[in-house]
């Protein structure tokens, strides 16, 4: 359990950044650096954070930094883990990469460093596009969603990344949202403590990309989770929890808050309903299966 | 250069950690929060939920929102259970 009052007043990803009003992903970030604190080190590939990161000879984290190319991120953290191991020193080392660079560009050396073991905390914030570019269709841009490369909206379903990274029997994965920040943060106390490699996916809502008020980035995240859309759940050493929503909302709250989700036709609305429903009955399947599973260390 | 000791730093370029890395971001701003003292409660979930962390708490008193880099998001206000803090227009404010 983490409380408001523990937190730190310290701030590492200080004030005057260049991110957008209202970003969902300074958010997360901030609550993230706040547990992990000064003794971290971010490797962070092309995308929002590494834009908001800010120009020579300023930097907006208070945290060291490496910047790499796209997709070698989890290479250069392996190498980082390595080196932090022969020279003992217990430092977090964290991987930020957007949804772009994990499941798109960097999904093989990603896919690479979770089959190696190599002890890093890989954290994607997913805000469903290539944002900074200047929002082109990812492979974890929703059904139905319209891009600037799909504008009739895009007609294949979303990758399930956590449950990709989950069969790489790694040592913890977890979905997160914005919406639920406590979670958020013991989710990433708990990955923290672990060792191995460990993966957290925060669904991070990016108002200018997904066409909302500026204000809306907490409250479309619980409405995510609240919908079914977003499940939150929490794989250890092949276990699966997921956190169930008492009184689920229909999918259609969620969509009509967001402009990227004009004109879905009550057929594709009625066919994403039936589809949110399969995948959280098999997540209650799967939490039943692997209930059983004790697997040795 | 044979036993001296040598930093890394002496030799590349690096940043260091700089409030406002992208200027005055409180320029930005089309609304303004304004915290009404007497509906606030103290629970320091604005300062939680700032993107920014513009807003700064103070133990036991109201929090004070740095208007140099507030951005005028309004998720804290969005996210305030007591809604003590309400958007006013930046016009307003600017012509006072």
């Amino acid at each position: 359990m983490v409380t408001i009052n523990e937190l730190t007043d310290d701030e590492f990803l200080l004030k005057g950044n260049s991110s957008c009003a209202g970003c969902g992903a300074t958010m997360a970030i901030r609550w993230v650096l706040k547990i992990l604190g000064k003794n971290t080190v971010l490797v962070m590939p092309a995308g929002c954070v590494s834009v908001f990161q800010g120009m020579f000879p300023a930097s907006a984290f208070g945290v060291p930094v490496i910047d790499s190319s796209f997709g070698a991120q989890s290479s250069i953290s392996a190498g980082l883990a390595a080196a932090y191991k022969v020279k003992g020193k217990k430092i977090n080392i964290v991987t930020l990469a957007g949804d772009g660079g994990t499941g798109d560009i960097g999904l093989h050396a990603v896919s690479a460093a979770a089959e190696r073991g190599d002890d890093v905390l890989y954290i994607c914030y997913d805000n469903e596009a290539y944002m900074n570019t200047g929002v082109q269709r990812s492979s974890l841009t929703p059904y139905g969603a319209k891009t600037g490369t799909n504008p009739e909206g895009k007609m294949e379903w979303k990758k399930n990344l956590p449950l990709i990274m989950a069969a790489h029997n790694i040592t913890y994965v977890a979905t997160a949202s914005v919406g639920f920040p406590f979670d958020l943060m013991r989710k990433v106390k708990k990955a923290a403590s672990l060792s191995g490699f460990r993966y957290i996916h925060i669904l991070t809502p990016c108002p200018p990309g997904w066409g909302t008020a500026e204000n809306l980035a907490a409250e479309l995240g619980r409405l995510a989770v609240r919908c079914g859309i977003f499940p939150l759940f929490e794989v250890e050493k092949g276990k699966l929890t997921l956190h169930k929503v008492s009184s689920r909302l229909p999918v259609s709250k969620y969509f009509e808050v967001q402009r990227r989700f004009e004109g879905l036709t009550e057929e594709q609305l009625k066919y994403i309903q039936s589809r949110v429903d399969e995948e959280l009955a098999y997540l209650e399947q799967l939490e039943k299966i692997t209930s059983k599973v004790s697997k040795a260390e | 250069m044979a036993g001296q000791k040598t930093k890394i730093f002496d030799y590349t370029a690096y940043s260091l950690p700089t409030e406002g890395s992208a200027g005055f971001t409180g320029s930005w701003r089309s609304k303004r929060p304004v915290i009404v003292d007497a509906k606030c409660t103290k629970c320091n979930l604005c300062w939680l939920y700032c993107p920014e962390g513009t807003i700064i708490r103070v133990k036991g008193k109201i929090p004070i929102i740095d208007l140099t880099y507030c951005k005028g998001c309004g998720v804290c206000a969005n996210e305030c259970p007591s809604k003590a803090i309400n958007m006013e227009d930046e016009s307003k404010w600017l012509s006072k």
